[in-house]
């Protein structure tokens, strides 16, 4: 590859989480025919906030962060600002505890997904209970959070590949 | 952080970094309380902001939207040829009893339009529709509602009924120029007048994000069993009257449940209606509900 090419290269490589996030939040409000009584879309922004916080937070900026729980909430008819929030939070949590996910098994990296995984349910709750002020039925949350928990190891394998072939990281 | 070349100013541009990102994080976590609190408070200025950003996203959702309504159809495809022959009698049976159906509606019209004259009532009027394409579906756990590719432009306002093949399925809660989102009956928000279609008992449907929306405030006395069809009552002047809902599936404990109509989890094309309220048009000779003036 031409040298001269290098920067702007470089430049499209660092655009790479962000196009990730941008396209599951696309993804999380397509109409994908499930049956609403039993399944819920996963959360597939908050599994790319949390792979890109822990292993690139350099390229993705809390501000970006936001802007995406922030599309999430304009495209998805619910309040707005609630994912914003929860993704912001969640971003603050990972950059702050990389060093105990960094180099770990795969394993450790899912379990520790699980836990944020149902801590990001229990503060969607509690907000939207607040927002609508009514005790929100926690069971179509529940059933979010789990496929989102059994979807983790998909997406992180798919990330790491974006990471390994695009990014390049040492 | 590029280097500064002097010792100490990078030693201290770390800290002022890391407390700037702190409150970078602490002003996005307000700033996303505050839109909470905003919207909440603000219903206008939030709609506007909504239809602002769909009416931009609408056409990137339909081109995503189209591969996986594709593969929906082949899906369906492969379901309907697997079950071919049970469905092949399901139809008869129900082609057999339309046509009895159509009969009686043959023998019924003329009569029917002799009356209305008799009585002056004004032409029933006619219903149009704007066809629009489900390109978005809100996801999530505590909302139920759809995003349409059309808009204003088309036609579609504010408050119109929705239906889908068969029933109704919600009212626009928003139109922007190119789009529109669509509160669905099931929605915890959702509130439609609606009557039963025998007895004509007026109710509310109440929607609770649940697959089967209640049936409330029926006046004391009327009596519902499973199995009525509900119809929407057109109390309020917003929504055409008699469209068709649901059928009752259960009366007990947990309420009246409705089974809608309409399967609300596979639409890929929905109607808008296109209604004046008698009451709003002004200069109106023919009411549906008065006699002429």
């Amino acid at each position: 590859m031409l040298p001269i090419l290098a920067p702007a290269v470089r430049r499209l490589q660092a655009i790479v989480p962000a196009a990730t996030l941008v396209f599951l939040a696309f993804f999380e409000a397509l109409p994908l025919g499930l049956p609403h009584g039993s399944v819920v879309m996963p959360l597939f922004t908050v599994i790319g906030v949390y792979y890109w916080s822990i292993y690139r937070p350099d390229l993705v900026p809390a501000p970006l962060v936001f802007a995406i729980g922030l599309l999430h909430d304009l495209l998805s008819g619910g309040p707005i600002g609630l994912m914003a929030l929860l993704l912001v939070a969640l971003h603050a949590l990972c950059a702050a505890q990389r060093r105990v996910f960094v180099g770990k098994s795969f394993a450790v990296g899912w379990w520790g997904f699980a836990m944020v995984a149902i801590g990001v349910g229990a503060l969607d709750w509690l907000v939207a209970s607040l927002y609508y002020l009514h005790l929100m039925n926690p069971r179509p949350l529940f059933v979010q959070i789990i496929l989102t928990i059994v979807l983790y190891p998909a997406l992180n394998w798919l990330f790491n590949r974006a990471e390994m072939t695009v990014l390049r990281t040492n | 952080m590029a280097t500064r070349g002097n010792g100490r100013v990078m030693r201290l541009a770390m800290p002022i970094k890391a407390m700037v990102q702190r409150f970078a994080l602490l002003l996005l976590l307000a700033a996303s309380g505050s839109l909470l609190v905003l919207s909440k408070a603000d219903t206008v200025l939030t709609e506007r902001a909504r239809t602002a950003v769909a009416d931009i996203v609408v056409p990137i959702m339909a081109t995503l939207a189209e591969p996986v309504a594709a593969a929906n159809r082949a899906a369906d495809t492969v379901n309907r040829l697997l079950f071919v022959y049970r469905e092949n009698d399901r139809l008869r049976e129900e082609n057999a009893r339309l046509r009895q159906w159509r009969d009686v509606a043959a023998r019924l019209e003329p009569e029917n339009a002799r009356l209305r004259r008799l009585l002056q009532a004004g032409v029933e009027t006619q219903n149009s529709f704007i066809s629009a394409r489900v390109v978005g579906d809100s996801g999530g756990p505590f909302v139920r509602t759809l995003l349409l590719a059309a808009g204003q432009r088309e036609g579609v306002e504010k408050g119109q009924a929705v239906i889908g093949d068969g029933g109704l399925i919600g009212r626009v809660a928003e139109a922007g120029q190119r789009s529109a989102r669509v509160l669905l009956l099931t929605d915890l928000n959702s509130r439609i007048p609606a009557a039963v279609e025998g007895s004509r008992a007026r109710a509310v449907l109440l929607g609770d994000n649940s697959p089967l929306p209640r049936l409330e405030y029926l006046p004391a006395g009327a009596e519902v069993v499973v199995g009525d069809r509900i119809v929407t009552s057109g109390d309020g002047g917003l929504f055409p009257a008699g469209l068709p809902i649901g059928l009752v599936v259960a009366v007990g404990d947990g309420g009246i449940r409705v089974q809608p109509l309409v399967d609300l989890d596979r639409l890929e094309f929905v109607r808008a209606v296109q209604f004046e309220s008698p009451r709003l048009s002004s200069g109106g000779e023919f009411g549906r509900s008065g006699a002429r003036r």
